[in-house]
């Protein structure tokens, strides 16, 4: 199918958002104050596992501007992402899991009483062992349990087969077998998260602000820890300052906010410090991964056998997702005929893992990458050959029921090889210089849902009057992404019309209509379906009344640039404003409104519950592609990597927002990067985090930014809205093993840990240069 | 115990009653309403909270508001002159050099800074003016397209 001609899709346009943003006068949570707003602190526990024998806050309600107090008690239901497994709290009610857990929360006339009074709270706690390590977690379990309703301190484990991966293994010629570990990293936004909430005792309404990525879950989850109907409660998000999965759950300062300001009568605002934001993490799962995969005599994969321990710290959160993602994410973007996942998250007494950019693929890419680098070379190709002899192609059903209606993988891959020289570097760079491929998927527009039922994940309303002219309406979250300007231009496109003439009201629970929110890259898709049928709705009806004022039958009008104008005489034409003057002077307000849920696949089974294999990406109605390539440069005195260049070329369908794309592409090249080389939160032997600071906590800055060039290839989704697929979530896939293929292309080192710190690096070559001189002597 | 500072802010005389451990940050957050300086650290770490005091950047909030007694402070809320957007501005907003706009106020400052002070900044030099500024969602590269498309434009006007 080919492309049609877009005006507003494709169109790299400055946010809608932006020029509020350059003057400083976006409005993010923090920067609110209500009348008589008072200010929430947690107190948190100094121990990872502990009984809470007694909180004595007393001496903190004396202490002069300290208006109440709450602990557990004052809010004991549990809440979780995942209804199946909600096991959270909004402060710890008779144990702590974690360090920084917590355990009572204040609401002072301001900030620097509230802290004092922190210090005045007495807790008593019992210390119990600590379990920092999954595998040491699943030993222990009989002496040791960090839930009581899980015995072997696991949340949950799964496995699914697709074909006879061991009949194949048999006959394959070339069989790998490796582990790999993966880190305990943070989103490191740089808005900490904030929550305002606002309960009006007469009317029992409860308003709240906050910074988070899932208007809609927050709403839920605060209707089963506050114990009230969701029609009482609305969600408002301001600015939000960058999330990346850490703001996708709800968080302790949503809830705290909420129960304080219900206490007390009064607005409450929560906002976390940085080493609060550490402290409940809900960062990437550090995975002990075990990868076999099977090649035949020329190269084709023919098996893969995965093996997943997920390190999920104390609570379930994501994880039972996040779990079954890893195990899906092995079928793609290359073609598997026969494989196993056995995955299993455990508990553990670290902060809570959960989802972050990216979720679930990262771990089994970074382990499938570096494999088949390694492969390729058994085989005796290089690794490009190999990729693309077993690249996905338009069209493709893997055997776990992953459909691809479209792909430009190869094109991404040859792409991104051309750009870089990479056959002819590869294998000859000198000693120390290293150029290293990897490919790359996401899903796209699908999500785990917590709805075991067909309801929509996003509805959008599209209202049209003389009035406020066009006004996009859904709740989808803006975190940064775009995703308002995204819209705008899509219901442009769709209207005749420009995008610089679309309101968007989004990030409201009571203004905007149901979106699921911001997360699993599903927006633009999702969005883009439900724009599309609303405003089929609305242009129907103005193409009624446009069809007298033209003179020609509706079914022949077209609508652009906004004229509605006859397809056979264009010069018989109408301004689009005039239309909908006269609509709108004779009926009124014309809105349409659109929904979009994702295709039921086979990849899952949600009545049948057990039987479910692949789990949600399973409805993913498309996916994205791309390839990086990283050229390297170790210093071989003091084992520091510095990244020369990377290559990177991405699938992401049409872009609606070509500007916004390269800022995503570009954004999680760093990301990536600063988990493959520098970030790792570390806590100590009795888990406490030795390094919750952005001093302690390195994230890539302007220094460490290699030359980028990124392509956006030509690719027009034809079974999606607009023919588009994400770009938030692929691109930070293939970072991690192309860096780790670039320092074994350099130094003949494969790291199998993360993050390559200079110590690693010089500790390997170290050993290496004791067994070259070895294996010499002897 | 408090303290009366007086000092200019966006060149506005003020004269504010401090208490001698409150820092820059929160006294223009919190006593002048100015919340387009952000906090993402508290600890000079991030530079989300940079603005310009006699014209250099400072992380706000490790500065003591005594400190700044006596000092000209301009804020993001500043920068922009009669409604219209200063050309760092435009052209942040022009060239995507935002995303969730949390270190954008800090890091237009930042470039204000380095282009009042080195009209023709080379890379290096735009890297090294910025690596005080942690931007998590960019990577960085739109904002520095936009420093060096300014800085090319400021020299095409003859270093104005
Ligand atoms: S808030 Fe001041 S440097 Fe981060
Ligand atoms: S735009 Fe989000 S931190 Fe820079």
């Amino acid at each position: 199918m080919n492309k049609p001609n877009y005006t507003q899709v494709g169109r790299s346009v400055p946010r809608i958002d932006g020029p509020l943003k350059v003057k400083g006068e976006a409005i993010y949570t923090d920067d609110m104050v209500l009348p008589r707003m008072a200010y929430g602190k947690i107190k948190r526990s100094p121990y990872a596992h502990a009984i809470i024998k007694k909180i004595d806050y007393s001496k903190a309600l004396e202490l002069p501007g300290v208006i109440a107090v709450i602990t557990g008690e004052d809010g004991p239901n549990k809440w979780g992402i995942v209804p199946q497994t909600a096991n959270e709290v909004a402060l710890a009610v008779g144990k702590v899991r974690f360090w920084g857990e917590g355990v009572a929360a204040v609401a002072a006339i301001d900030e620097e009483t509230a802290e004092a009074a922190l210090d005045l709270i007495e807790v008593e706690y019992e210390p119990l062992p600590v379990l920092l390590d999954p595998q040491e977690s699943m030993q222990r379990a009989n002496e040791v349990r960090i839930h009581e309703d899980a015995p072997e301190n696991i949340l949950h484990a799964g496995e699914q087969l697709f074909g006879d991966p061991d009949k194949a293994f048999a006959e394959c010629t070339y069989v790998l077998e490796k582990e790999f570990h993966t880190s305990y990293v943070n989103h490191a936004f740089l808005e900490p998260h904030t929550a305002l909430a606002s309960f009006d005792t007469p009317s029992g309404q409860l308003q709240m602000w906050s910074s988070t990525q899932v208007p809609h879950y927050l709403h839920r989850q605060l209707s089963i820890v506050l114990e009230m109907p969701m029609n009482k409660i609305r969600v408002t998000l301001p600015a939000i300052g960058g999330a990346f999965g850490g703001k996708g759950e709800a968080s302790p300062a949503d809830f705290c906010a909420a129960l304080l300001s219900r206490k007390i009568g009064r607005p409450v605002k929560v906002t976390y410090e940085r080493s609060e934001v550490f402290a409940t993490n809900k960062g990437r799962h550090p995975c002990h991964m075990k990868m076999k995969i099977g090649l035949d005599q020329d190269g084709y994969i023919q098996a893969i056998d995965f093996d997943n321990t997920l390190d999920g710290g104390a609570y379930a959160g994501w994880g039972i997702v996040v779990m079954f993602y890893t195990a899906s994410m092995i079928h793609l973007p290359y073609k598997v005929p026969n494989a196993r996942a056995r995955v299993r998250r455990v508990y553990t007494n670290k902060p809570t893992c959960g989802a972050m950019r990216g979720l679930g693929g990262v771990q089994p890419r970074y382990a499938m990458e570096c494999m088949l680098d390694e492969m390729a070379e058994m085989v005796g190709i290089s690794p490009y050959e190999l990729k693309m002899k077993n690249a996905v192609e338009s069209g493709y059903l893997s055997v776990s029921n992953l459909h691809v209606p479209h792909t430009e993988y190869k094109k991404c891959l040859q792409t991104a090889v051309e750009k870089s020289g990479y056959l002819e570097k590869h294998g000859k760079l000198p000693f120390g210089k290293g150029i290293g491929l990897a490919g790359g998927y996401y899903i796209s527009g699908t999500a785990y849902t917590l709805y075991q039922a067909y309801k929509p994940h996003t509805t959008v309303l599209i209202r049209v009057d003389t009035e406020g002219g066009v006004t996009v309406h859904c709740a989808a979250a803006d975190i940064g992404q775009g995703c308002n300007t995204v819209m705008a231009q899509m219901a442009a496109e769709e209207l005749g019309i420009r995008y610089e003439d679309v309101h968007v009201v989004s990030g409201d629970t009571e203004t905007g209509t149901f979106d699921l929110g911001s997360f699993a890259s599903r927006l633009t898709y999702a969005s883009g379906v439900a724009i599309k049928d609303a405003a089929a709705q609305i242009n129907q009806k103005l193409k009624e009344v446009a069809a007298g004022m033209v003179g020609c039958r509706a079914d022949q009008l077209e609508i652009k640039d906004g004229r509605f104008y006859s397809k056979f005489e264009p010069k018989k034409a109408i301004e689009w404003e005039k239309v909908v003057d006269v609509y709108t002077n004779a009926v009124g307000t014309l809105v349409g409104i659109g929904h979009f849920s994702p295709p039921r696949l086979k990849g899952i089974d949600l009545t049948r519950g057990k039987r479910v294999q692949g789990a949600n990406i399973g409805h993913s109605p498309t996916f994205g592609f791309s390839c990086q390539i990283w050229e390297v440069d170790v210093d071989l005195e003091t084992g520091k990597i510095r990244v020369a260049k990377v290559t990177e070329a991405g699938d992401c369908g049409q872009a609606v927002n070509p500007m916004s794309v390269d800022g995503q592409v570009e954004g999680s090249i760093m990301f990536a990067m600063g988990q493959a080389l520098y970030e790792e939160m570390r806590l100590d032997a009795e888990g406490k985090m030795i390094n919750a600071s952005l001093h302690d906590y390195k994230v890539p800055t302007a220094m460490e930014l290699p030359e980028i060039d990124t392509t956006i290839v030509d690719s027009y989704d034809p079974t999606a809205p607009f023919g588009v697929k994400e770009s938030g979530e692929g691109p930070v896939q293939p970072t991690i093993p192309a860096i780790t293929n670039a320092v074994y292309d350099a130094i003949g080192v494969r790291f199998t840990d993360l993050p390559i710190t200079p110590e690693k690096v010089l500790r390997a070559l170290k050993e290496k240069q004791a067994l070259n001189s070895e294996c010499s002597g002897s | 115990m408090e303290k009366t500072i007086n000092l200019t802010v966006n060149g506005e005389t003020r004269s504010i009653a401090v208490d001698v451990n409150q820092t820059l940050l929160e006294v223009l957050r919190e006593d002048l309403g100015l919340t387009g300086t952000k906090k993402g650290c508290n600890q000079g770490e991030c530079g989300a909270c940079t603005v310009l005091m006699d014209g250099k950047p400072v992380s706000s909030c490790l500065v003591l508001a005594v400190k700044a007694d006596g000092k000209t402070v301009m804020t993001i809320e500043g920068v922009a002159k009669d409604g219209s957007l200063h050309p760092i501005q435009e052209t942040f907003n022009q060239k995507g050099a935002i995303q969730c706009g949390f270190c954008t106020p800090g890091m237009i400052l930042t470039t204000k800074n380095l282009l009042d002070k080195n009209p023709n900044p080379s890379l290096g030099e735009i890297k090294e003016a910025i690596s005080g500024n942690i931007c998590r969602c960019t990577g960085y590269v739109q904002i520095i397209e936009a420093i060096t498309s300014l800085a090319k434009e400021k020299n095409a006007r003859g270093g104005v």
